[in-house]
């Protein structure tokens, strides 16, 4: 099992399917946050079995370990009768498991030929055989309907290309599962419309595929098979011929708001608008416009992929906007960069705390004080006694546990990470905050206590936009809700209209153009 | 860095209990390293040489050898700023040879001030258009500062077209580096007030503050308001200026300057010194009095392989084997962190 090569094997042709893949009791954790509990089910050779969940569900991570990139805690895997221990990705490739990811895995600077057989190197000494693999190349391209040039860069072709280049890599391999994570998120219209007639054909050649998607009229075109998954937990898995759009949606919901969030206390509706977003385009954003008051918490729901970071990011001045205007407690933000927007009283939580947020291995006082060191220096001179004051006081009202302020945040946990973002933010005073994905991967006991950090923001007065994928957490925090799609604000939710059904109904509608 | 006492304090006044006790023993030492670090080997091995080498003691010698590094320290001072900051500085070298030679035909037509300015001058210059370069350009800073090199080593060649510049003794210019206080020579003076203001200038200001910040985590820090190209620009600026000053030390120190002196060789050398000395290649991380250590401690394998009669090829060896294990560390360092 670990000396293969990856050489077509003649013996197993598309025409002899491999048997069942049973995943059994299969759950995993990560960082003491379960990811998936205890799933079972079957994927059958021949068929397309989807699954589905909001962000968050364990979709991803359920792939993942199919594919060999996770090793399950718990649980085991069955494939054709024999019990399956996957410990990397190559493992599974050698079994015939293959991923197709949400980022694809191509070398820009080969050739598409070569990224096919990548990792299968036809080779006599450490020589590639150029013309066989090209002649390999030509038989599995009109096998496949696939028309492209072996000798093209693979960096130079279009996303739906590359992706084909995987799909190819895939069927010279002859996979006999293929894993595929949101495989249309990056394609168009017709593109889209050809990678389904790619997976169709993959099922009927005998391969099992494994297709993960945020599109249900996708999945409900493709799939024999549908798998619900909620919360990591296994909802049901049902045959596609008997599914409806709004059964699907019902089975990724089916919960009530917990207890788990503060009150809510209103702000005041005509309270004056804080931050006042017109028109505004940026990579990633088209045409947004909406007004933030005063104390209040609007929340920003949407697919991974709708636009939401980018258009914090835009505000935020980040990025390079191309129209529109963000106006801030009534005057233009003008330039692009952070620290002006900062100056300002406009401050951002980033999505990514580990790359966007810290400095890992400095120590929790320098991550505190670093954006408003002005506050605690003379003449750019630190004082560093009034500094120690400032933070001690600042992660006592951010309860952020740790050994001392000399501490390295990276020995933090996740949920003191975060709040330590937030005594950063504290100190900023700023009059409107952005925080992306406030509690991504945070314990549940720090969660709650970001949302009070939020409200208790709020009722001083900070105007705050609260990003999250879990819909549960815009829902119960925020006072009106607007869900993008495709880099626009397609609703706004306010009252009665919040629930998390008509934001999915939202979020989950296909565009005819898309 | 310099709160250490303060924050040993914190750490044994508060309850350690909630991390592993495993990971915060490992990075307990790891950072003890990184803060004593260099100056362990270094006093084992300037315990070894007095005590092996008669010479090696006196104060001549020793004053000796923190005349002849008078420069490499002020350049590999201001180098760790800007590997702290994220960037790297191979042109340090060059700068340090344009500087010498102009300075050189300045002081012998002109004014020694004049002279002494122009020198440090030339050097804020270079170190500025690097750092514009690496910020506003985006190119690689290695890339961008090696291509200096060659572009200032050229400048050089023209400048003294080709020739050896020899000044004579008696001028006001030789007194820079070579007046006596307290029967120590003024090179040596400026280059530990030197190190004492940058050093400072790391650990005790906002400024140093941003310079760790853009190294630690450029993206992190940009969004948390740091302006981080203007503080790698400032950053090289004050590596060149610091490579203007260490020629301009060494032309008054040795009264002579040719453009290839310093070049590659001194680049590496003050490179080698910083990371000796702890400081990380990938930024964020380093102190300027450890650089300064990690600089006298290859100046003393130097010194005391020649007092000791050793075979100069075991000196290369030993430099390049200890250069390994500093860089090897860090890296190490980095891994155990993620």
């Amino acid at each position: 099992m670990s000396d293969q090569t990856f050489v077509e094997d003649p013996h197993r042709t598309a025409d002899t399917p491999g048997g069942d893949l049973v995943v059994a009791g299969v759950s995993k954790r990560f960082g003491g946050v379960p990811a998936l509990s205890d799933v079972s089910l079957t994927i059958e050779p021949g068929k397309v079995h989807a699954l589905i969940g909001e962000n968050g569900a364990g979709k991803s991570t359920l792939g993942k370990i199919i594919s060999g990139v996770i090793t399950p805690d718990e649980g085991t895997l069955t494939f054709e009768g024999q019990p399956l221990v996957l410990r990397s990705p190559r493992e599974a490739l050698a079994q015939g498991i293959i991923t197709i990811a949400q980022e694809l895995a191509i070398v820009p600077g080969l050739t598409v030929a070569e990224n096919v057989y990548l990792g299968s190197q036809i080779a006599t000494g450490g020589l590639v055989r150029r013309r066989e693999m090209r002649h390999r190349f030509r038989e599995l391209a009109n096998r496949a309907g696939f028309a492209l040039s072996p000798d093209v860069r693979a960096g130079s072709l279009s996303t739906a290309d590359q992706q084909k280049v995987e799909i190819m890599r895939a069927l010279s391999r002859n996979a006999s599962i293929v894993v595929m994570d949101e495989p249309s998120a990056a394609l168009s219209g017709h593109e889209s419309a050809a990678l389904h007639e790619i997976i169709r054909s993959l099922a009927r050649r005998g391969s099992a595929v494994v297709l993960i998607s945020h599109f249900l009229s996708e999945v409900l075109s493709l799939a024999d098979t549908i798998t619900t998954l909620r919360d990591g937990r296994l909802v049901r898995t049902i045959e596609a011929s008997g599914a409806t759009e709004d059964s699907l949606i019902e089975g990724m919901l089916g919960r009530s708001l917990s207890s788990a969030f503060p009150e809510k206390r209103l702000g005041d509706p005509e309270a004056p608008a804080v931050l006042e977003v017109d028109h505004l385009s940026a990579p990633g954003v088209s045409d947004c416009s909406f007004v933030l008051r005063k104390g209040e918490i609007l929340g920003i729901a949407g697919l991974v992929g709708a636009g939401r970071s980018e258009l914090a990011r835009a505000i935020f001045r980040d990025t390079k906007v191309s129209a529109g205007t963000v106006r801030l407690g009534g005057a233009e933000l003008t330039g692009h960069s952070p620290h002006r927007s900062i100056g300002r009283g406009l401050a951002l939580i980033p999505e990514s705390r580990k790359e966007m947020g810290l400095m890992m291995g400095r120590s929790v006082r320098e991550n505190v004080s670093l954006s408003r060191l002005d506050l605690v220096s003379r003449l750019g001179w630190i004082a560093s006694i009034r500094e120690r004051r400032t933070v001690s006081e600042l992660m006592k009202k951010t309860t952020v546990k740790s050994t001392g302020m000399g501490q390295s945040v990276s020995m933090l946990s996740g949920g003191n990470q975060q709040k330590l973002l937030f005594a950063r933010i504290i100190m900023c005073a700023p009059s409107v905050l952005i925080a992306d994905e406030p509690t991504r991967g945070v314990d549940v006991g720090s969660k709650r206590a970001i949302y009070d950090l939020l409200v208790e923001m709020a009722h001083e007065g900070t105007g705050i936009i609260v990003i999250s994928s879990e819909l549960e957490e815009v829902l119960g925090l925020a006072h009106r809700v607007l869900v993008m799609r495709h880099g626009r604000i397609i609703a706004e939710l306010t009252g009665q209209d919040m629930n998390e059904q008509a934001v999915l109904a939202a979020a989950f509608a296909e565009t005819s153009g898309a | 860095m310099t709160n250490q006492a303060p924050d040993l304090i914190d750490a044994i006044e508060s309850d350690a209990s909630e991390s592993s006790t495993l990971r915060v023993g490992a990075t307990k030492l790891l950072g003890s390293w990184r803060t004593a670090g260099i100056a362990i080997p270094f006093l084992l091995l300037f315990v070894i040489l007095s005590i092996w080498s008669g010479p090696f003691l006196h104060t001549t010698n020793l004053i000796n050898i923190l005349d002849q590094q008078a420069a490499t320290l002020c350049i590999a001072a201001a180098g760790t700023l800007v590997l702290v900051a994220g960037g790297i500085d191979l042109s340090v070298g060059a700068t340090y040879g344009l500087a010498t030679v102009v300075a050189g035909e300045i002081a012998a037509h002109h004014s020694p001030v004049l002279a002494i300015a122009a020198g440090i001058a030339v050097g804020l210059f270079v170190g500025l258009i690097n750092g514009l370069i690496v910020t506003v350009f985006k190119i690689n800073a290695l890339i961008t500062t090696l291509a200096m090199s060659f572009v200032i080593g050229g400048l050089a060649l023209k400048v003294s077209a080709g020739n050896l510049i020899v000044l004579s003794p008696s001028g006001g210019f030789f007194k820079f580096a070579n007046a006596q206080f307290l029967t120590v020579p003024s090179a040596v003076w400026m280059t530990i007030l030197f190190i004492v203001v940058l050093g400072l200038l790391l650990t005790r200001t906002t400024f140093g503050r941003y310079v760790v910040a853009s190294g630690g985590n450029a993206e992190a820090a940009r969004l948390a308001g740091v302006r981080v190209n203007m503080t790698r620009v400032i950053a090289f600026t004050l590596s060149g200026g610091a490579a203007g000053l260490g020629g301009v030390i060494d032309i008054s120190r040795l009264l002579s300057a040719q453009a290839a002196s310093g070049g590659s060789a001194l680049s590496f050398t003050v490179l080698a010194g910083i990371v000796v000395g702890g400081t990380s290649i990938a930024g964020g991380e380093g102190s300027v009095w450890r650089t300064a250590i990690g600089v006298l401690f290859i100046a003393l394998i130097g010194n005391g392989s020649d007092l000791l009669g050793v075979d100069p090829l075991y000196k290369q060896i030993v430099l390049g084997l200890i250069l390994l294990i500093a860089v090897g560390l860090d890296s190490w360092a980095r891994q155990r962190r993620r």
